[in-house]
């Protein structure tokens, strides 16, 4: 198998380049791309740097682009992928080394929508919250934050400062449709802007890619059929600044 | 060997020819190694109090290990059942750790656990949900009613087989909330000590810029979960290996009850994925070559739901007596097809799409190729329940200034000598949470910070200078394999002296190596070989305790069985097994003195 990695660091780097790893897959531990990685970092070139943690698709450490599509590498078996392979970072985020980018700003997005429950209420045990109630969060819920769908919005490149992406908006609507939260109103108003939710184009590129079969775009929908209903939107939109 | 000089308030520079690395300084109350569910609940706890407080951790956190966690958490809530109580939790809890837990601490887990998890659900946690709307409970393993008179309860608290990755990002989103301070990526290196012994912080190294820092903190919070990557097959993340031991071990305290690693009795074969308890738990089961369900021989009561020691013991003698499965007979079967698709998908969609991925078998149809696979470690820093670090001196428990370890870096001990599982994920926010709590107590008293001198600081610093300067000998990567394939060959579920003095030897062997031992990435930035080394030097010392502890142990405890010694022998071995990085090794006394029941008296456990 013929890897070929992008490369880069600071410390030496004026610019990147592109380095090809030959592997021989019969000597590799294990059936996942993470695997070969693991195995090119242990025998041929201990400098490759990416992230990696649970090894088995859940804490969302190891996204990046394998000829040309986000995924995760620790669940990617590299049977499945052609003799050639070409690994880059996520795109349209800064790179910090090799395959290793800086998600700040894809953090930053998810701290906006105020990811956690609110509720004012202090039951005495736990709240109750019947069947029906709680299978609503799932598809939600189970965002692993790895930013394979944020990286493939083309609304999130242009305006990552101002358009809270995929992820982010899948965590709003987590919260917004769990019925124990109490401030719906207040999280659908501060969605209403045209660049906090309404940048989305429905371009659906992160359902696509989403590695855990999460659907952003339906969530996303979701957002917009409660602002509906609670007849929060605005009558007079704000002006685009683009 | 570099010379680290100290430049008053701008920090310590150090000379080593014409290269000069900046130690710079950060000070806070107090620091939080670990942002698992451990440290992200410790954390929780002092954030509000307007103290200085920040966590760091060497992955973002909500990528530690405990996202990983499928089954549950225990709790007596008898939202089944309608009556269950904490008493008979901790009943369990304690034959389950055949005795080697300590009761007092086993009492304050299982008596808070019912609050401790309602607590998580107003948290936001997304449990399941039964018809009444309460929070989701399944049966798991080792858990009766009535101290041992009733099998089969319901107190496992679940959210689909994704409970760690529910509880995680629930308490990181809640830390969002209270405005907590991270380090995240930032790895945490040495202890600081002073020279009267009190813990002062850590030296640490952001690893996107490869700066060195000395995270200056009154009192510093181990929370830097397992180790399982020692073995060569484990359910363990890359990531779990061991540093915090590592630390404490070189700060020259003891490590406690080392020799007891769970191997979890369903772990895929060939690949170490977990397929979560819960599956038995809901009503999975395993057969052997013959189609037999052997567990129902081995232990008619709890049958498939015995305690994971047990099951995994069994199962390694269906395949070393060669009722193993596939063309290698090296694997048993687990069986859930029958449970229907609605239950599997419903309940078990998590551990579905693992067993589709991972063991190419869609569980809907077919059985699940398992194996015991190293998964949790029941030793580990010894604490007291107010999650204090302990050292022994004179045969005496003796709290560390400034040290507290939480999660399953520690050993408080509530597993003993087998861990039930779903009581880590209760573990580790029962203790975060005690630790925070303690703390609080402690900084609201005004306790003050020591000076540390400039030989500390050096001291700390030697490992890194150790990795940067070395250029010639052995790949780190070399000995970590050689270290993992060891473990796994002789420190496995079943135990010889023979088999584990080579060990020891091996590991000797090694540790000596790792003095030469090199990376060729010297640079500075997100340098993950760097990382990668000084993990190993934490890997090390885990295995050269875990070897200590189990050539010592002379008898057969929970998970630690050797085949020279087949019996538990109370009279000789109902002790905590203490040892140091120098090779001694000594006997703590267990704590029988529960506060508000009886103790549990010792007896066989059942079957
Ligand atoms: C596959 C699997 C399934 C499980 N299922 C269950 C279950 O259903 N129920 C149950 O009760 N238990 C379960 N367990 C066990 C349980 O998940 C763990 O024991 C528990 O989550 C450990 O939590 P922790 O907070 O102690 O550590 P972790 O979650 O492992 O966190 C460790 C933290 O320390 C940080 N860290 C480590 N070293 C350093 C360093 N040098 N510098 C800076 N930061 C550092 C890491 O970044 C991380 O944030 C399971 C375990 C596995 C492996
Ligand atoms: S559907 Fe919306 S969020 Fe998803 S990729 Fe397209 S624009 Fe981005
Ligand atoms: S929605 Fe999917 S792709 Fe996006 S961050 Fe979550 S898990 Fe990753
Ligand atoms: S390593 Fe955790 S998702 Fe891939």
């Amino acid at each position: 198998m013929q890897v070929t990695i992008y490369r880069y660091n600071p410390d030496f780097d004026q610019k990147p380049t592109y380095k090809m790893y030959d592997v021989d897959t019969s000597k590799v531990h294990g059936i996942m791309l993470l695997d070969v990685l693991e195995y090119i970092k242990a025998n041929l070139d201990d400098s490759l740097a990416f992230r990696r943690s649970c090894g088995g698709g859940v804490c969302g450490s190891d996204g990046i682009n394998i000829n040309g599509k986000n995924s995760l590498a620790c669940i990617t078996p590299f049977k499945e992928l052609p003799e050639k392979v070409t690994l880059r970072p996520l795109p349209g985020m800064p790179i910090i080394r090799d395959l290793i980018v800086n998600l700040d700003q894809f953090y930053t997005q998810y701290n906006s929508v105020k990811p956690y429950l609110q509720t004012h209420s202090n039951p005495e045990k736990e709240h109750i919250q019947s069947i029906e109630q709680r299978d609503k969060l799932d598809g939600l819920y189970e965002c692993i934050l790895c930013a394979c769908c944020s990286s493939s919005c083309p609304s999130f490149w242009w305006n990552p400062d101002k358009f809270v992406g995929p992820a982010g908006l899948l965590a709003a609507a987590r919260f917004i449709l769990d019925s124990r939260d109490e401030e719906k109103e207040s999280r659908l108003k501060d969605l209403d802007d045209l660049y906090r939710l309404y940048r989305c184009r429905s371009i659906m590129n992160c359902t696509t890619v989403c590695p855990k079969g999460l659907n952003p775009n339906a969530a996303i929908s979701k957002i917009r059929d409660e602002m509906i209903k609670s007849k929060t939107t605005c009558t007079e939109p704000h002006h685009e600044h683009d | 060997m570099g010379l680290w000089l100290c430049t008053g308030r701008f920090g310590y520079y150090s000379g080593m020819g014409n290269i000069v690395s900046i130690l710079r300084e950060k000070q806070f109350d107090a620091i939080i190694v670990g942002g698992g569910g451990a440290g992200l609940r410790a954390s929780l706890e002092l954030s509000s109090s307007g103290y200085h407080v920040a966590v760091v951790s060497k992955v973002f956190p909500t990528r530690s290990h405990t996202v990983a966690a499928q089954g549950g958490i225990n709790a007596a809530l008898g939202n089944v059942e309608g009556e269950d109580d904490w008493r008979w939790h901790m009943y369990d809890t304690t034959l389950g750790s055949d005795f080697l837990g300590d009761q007092d601490a086993i009492e304050y887990m299982c008596k808070h656990a019912p609050d401790t998890v309602l607590e998580l659900e107003k948290m936001g946690m997304p449990f399941s949900r039964d018809e009444n709307g309460k929070i989701y409970q399944r049966a798991f393993g080792g858990q009766t009613r009535h101290y041992g008179k009733e099998f089969s309860v319901h107190r496992t608290c679940a959210a689909s087989d994704r409970t760690g990755h529910a509880m995680l990002h629930t308490l990181y989103q809640q830390n969002i909330r209270a405005k907590t301070q991270f380090l995240t990526e930032w790895y945490a290196i040495d202890l600081v000590k002073s020279e009267s012994g009190k813990v002062c912080g850590v030296i640490a190294i952001e690893m996107k810029t490869g700066d060195l820092y000395f995270l200056n903190a009154k009192v510093t919070v181990l929370a830097t979960g397992g180790a399982g990557k020692i073995f060569k097959s484990t359910t363990n993340a890359y990531t779990c290996t061991g540093d915090g031991l590592g630390m404490v071990y070189r700060a020259g305290l003891p490590l406690q009850d080392m020799e007891m690693w769970q191997f979890h009795p369903t772990g895929i074969a060939n690949v170490g994925v977990l397929i979560s308890e819960g599956a038995r738990g809901e009503g999975g089961y395993l057969t052997n070559s013959e189609g037999e369900r052997f567990m129902q021989r081995y232990a008619p009561q709890y049958k498939d739901l015995a305690c994971r020691d047990v099951v995994s013991r069994c199962s390694a003698i269906e395949i070393r007596e060669g009722r193993g499965c596939g063309p290698n007979k090296d694997y048993v079967l687990l069986n859930i097809s029958h449970l229907g698709e609605e239950i599997i998908l419903k309940r078990l969609p998590g551990i579905t799409d693992l067993a589709r991925t991972f063991a190419g078998v869609d569980p809907l149809k077919e059985p699940i190729p398992v194996v015991p696979t190293c998964h949790y470690m029941m030793g580990g820093i010894p604490t007291n329940p107010q999650a204090q670090v302990i050292d022994v001196q004179k045969g005496k428990d003796q709290v560390v200034p400034g040290l507290y370890a939480a999660g399953e870096c520690a050993s408080v001990s509530v597993h003993g000598a087998n861990r039930l599982g779903a009581n880590s994920l209760l573990d580790i926010v029962v203790f975060g949470r005690a630790a925070g709590k303690h703390i609080k107590g402690l900084l609201d008293n005004g306790y003050e910070q020591e000076t540390v001198d400039q030989g500390a600081l050096n001291r700390s610093m030697s490992r890194y200078q150790r990795w940067m300067d070395n250029k010639a000998g052995p790949s780190y990567s070399e000995l970590r394999l050689r270290l993992q394939n060891l473990m796994q060959k002789d420190f496995g579920v079943f135990r010889t002296k023979e088999a584990m003095q080579e060990g020891l030897d091996g590991l000797i062997a090694i540790r000596h190596e790792m003095q030469n031992a090199t990376i060729s990435d010297h640079s500075k930035a997100f340098n993950t070989a760097l990382i990668e080394a000084l993990e190993l030097d934490n890997m090390i010392e885990v295995a050269y305790a875990t070897a200590l502890g189990a050539l010592h142990r002379e008898e057969s405890r929970g998970a630690h069985s050797r085949i020279d010694f087949p019996n538990r022998d109370d009279k000789h071995w109902h002790a905590h097994l203490i040892t140091y990085t120098d090779g001694r090794v000594a006997k703590r006394a267990v704590n029988m003195k529960p506060h508000e029941m009886d103790p549990i008296k010792l007896k066989e456990r059942d079957k």
